[in-house]
């Protein structure tokens, strides 16, 4: 008893001294684990790295140049955005993009639950339903884009013939008409994703304890009243996912429009990823374009940001 | 009286199976439309009211097709394309997302999050830097860049790291016990377990990668390396008024796809719900 803490320093609470030889060894395996560890991720994150992060990064550096087709990249610093501030074009676009994003977000996440749901009451033939629902997303833009155009085609397209049946009158001009174009992509749009959206639904769904709507129905709740009071609380989580989600996606739409409208009539359907392929890649500013690309991108991660946080305070 | 609830039951199940009829009779218009055209001549393409069965069929379409359009030079260079990407990103994809789900480093958890929020970045905003920084290696005009472009995405690490968490990690440390050095658990268990995971990637990533039209429409200038999306629009410019024909080649643009997203639609569905589980 006389050298208690010697033998046994644990026991009273104090830290066991560490002999200097052992440190070496744990350390160097902490550094080997490391590596391996890196090793791993290494070929992705190189080839994530260079195509995708150094871009970005380039893309705030060329947008304060004056880069252009002749090569010279000279500082110009916040003179891109000054004329951004007085550009027509890119207003429009800017409109455009906000017009699209206003209109299909809540279409498709409201047809992507319909859908959803519809798919969910267990009906027979539900599998064949999913298949042809989801199909669309799947199909390419290019097919997608060209059928849909001679389907909206005014005068003699199925779309205008069977609207004709039961309105007289002048008939929407769709992808040809100033005011019809970009209904007639969100119409589009909304079809080719929402069975993408619908299977994140659906997933969700499962997660819904049909015992609470067992309790809801012997309470005396009608299908609308347990919608409302039970589905819809416990698919919050699927819902913000799918609503970060569309939401990027209407904010980035570019394929769509390229190869239904190219933008047109006039400028109808101009949209910013749009914007800045045209100012890049066919009038060759560069920089100018590079701007209009930081612009973009600040939306898309705002408002990202905007829907993290606004969730996490509902959540708290 | 109690007639009633199941009268009202059978009511709302026959409306329900109604809903569920247009939709999909809305949802599928399109394709059929497009499959009935492509077997028209082109002044049959618009009529009123639609013609919805060809008279006569006319086969003739798919043969023309192959005369007028590019399309085994398309079809080939996409495939080429497809499988070299679909390999990449799952090999790479797959071996970066057993070091997120199964190692320890530093940094870890940032460099994930860097993965994670590139997803909310559109290329359309990094196109530029990017193509020029391609153009300067003198990769564009050659199919290297789009298999760079699609390779490396975020989409797979994230996927498959979803999968390897679900995998139990005693199972690693029984195997590291054993003395399987890391690559070998990677190798020996967790490639082995998540096979549905690779199935899910693999589709995935090989439809996308067929689809893309963005890609090839900036990279891709020489007619004879143009894939089959660009190869479609070009002809859709080129010979605007033949309708049937813009359909034949829509139908074979389609038709690849739709028979792998049908054999593996299982692995389509899951993978997508993986990636929906957690956000």
């Amino acid at each position: 008893m006389a050298t208690p803490v010697v033998d046994n320093p644990g026991a009273l609470g104090l830290p066991h001294p560490v002999p200097p030889r052992r440190r070496a060894p744990r350390t160097s395996l902490k550094v080997r684990n490391a590596l391996v560890g890196w090793t791993f991720v290494l070929p992705n994150f190189a080839g994530f790295a260079v195509l995708t992060l150094i871009p970005v990064l380039l893309l705030f550096y060329y947008s304060l140049t004056s880069w252009n087709i002749f090569g010279n990249a000279d500082w110009v610093g916040l003179e891109n955005y000054q004329r951004l501030v007085g550009d027509r074009s890119f207003h429009i676009a800017l409109g455009n993009t906000f017009y699209y994003a206003a209109f299909h977000i809540p279409l498709t996440i409201a047809a992507s639950l319909g859908l959803a749901l519809l798919l969910n009451q267990k009906l027979r033939g539900a599998a064949f339903f999913r298949t042809v629902a989801f199909f669309p997303y799947v199909t390419s833009i290019v097919a997608v884009a060209v059928v849909w155009n001679m389907l909206f085609s005014p005068e003699f397209g199925p779309i205008n013939q069977f609207i004709g049946m039961f309105v007289g009158g002048e008939l929407p001009g769709w992808t040809v008409s100033k005011d019809w174009a970009m209904p007639a992509v969100i119409i589009v749009g909304t079809w080719r994703y929402m069975g993408y959206y619908m299977l994140l639904f659906l997933a969700g769904l499962q997660t819904v304890p049909t015992e609470l709507h067992e309790a809801a129905r012997i309470d005396g709740a009608g299908v609308w009243q347990r919608f409302w009071n039970v589905t819809l609380p416990c698919l919050r989580p699927t819902m913000f996912l799918v609503t970060v989600m569309v939401t990027i996606e209407s904010f980035k739409v570019f394929d769509l429009i390229l190869v239904m409208t190219e933008g047109g009539p006039g400028q109808a359907t101009l949209v910013l990823s749009q914007y800045i392929w045209q100012k890049g890649f066919e009038q060759f500013e560069l920089g100018y374009a590079s701007s209009v690309a930081v612009v973009l991108f600040l939306i898309c991660i705002g408002v990202t940001v905007v829907q993290f946080l606004y969730n996490k305070r509902r959540d708290a | 009286m109690a007639a009633r609830p199941t009268a009202l039951r059978k009511t709302g199940r026959v409306l329900l199976y109604l809903a569920m009829i247009v939709a999909a009779a809305g949802i599928l218009l399109p394709f059929v439309w497009m499959v009935i055209s492509s077997l028209k001549t082109n002044n049959q393409v618009f009529t009123a009211p639609i013609e919805w069965i060809p008279d006569p069929f006319r086969w003739r379409n798919y043969v023309d097709i192959w005369i007028k359009g590019d399309m085994v030079t398309w079809v080939r260079n996409t495939m080429t394309v497809s499988v070299v990407v679909t390999l990449l990103q799952v090999v790479t994809g797959s071996f970066a997302a057993y070091g997120f789900a199964k190692t320890r480093f530093p940094g870890r958890d940032a460099l994930f999050l860097l993965y994670i929020g590139t997803i909310a970045v559109p290329w359309a905003s990094y196109m530029i830097p990017q193509f020029q920084m391609l153009s300067s290696w003198g990769l564009a005009n050659t199919l290297y860049s789009i298999m760079l472009l699609q390779a490396f995405g975020a989409f797979g690490v994230f996927l498959m790291k979803q999968y390897y968490e679900s995998i139990p990690d005693s199972l690693c440390e029984a195997a590291r016990i054993d003395g399987l050095s890391e690559y070998g658990i990677w190798w020996r268990i967790m490639l082995p377990l998540s096979v549905p995971a690779l199935a899910s990637l693999t589709i995935i990533t090989f439809v996308t990668t067929w689809n893309d039209y963005l890609g090839p429409l900036i990279y891709l200038r020489d007619r004879e390396l143009w894939t089959i999306q660009l190869g479609l629009q070009r002809f859709v410019g080129d010979y605007n008024a033949e309708h049937a024909l813009i359909m034949t080649g829509s139908v074979l643009s389609v038709l690849p796809i739709a028979i792998v997203f049908l054999l593996g639609q299982r692995y389509f569905v899951q993978g997508i719900a993986t990636t929906g589980v957690k956000g």
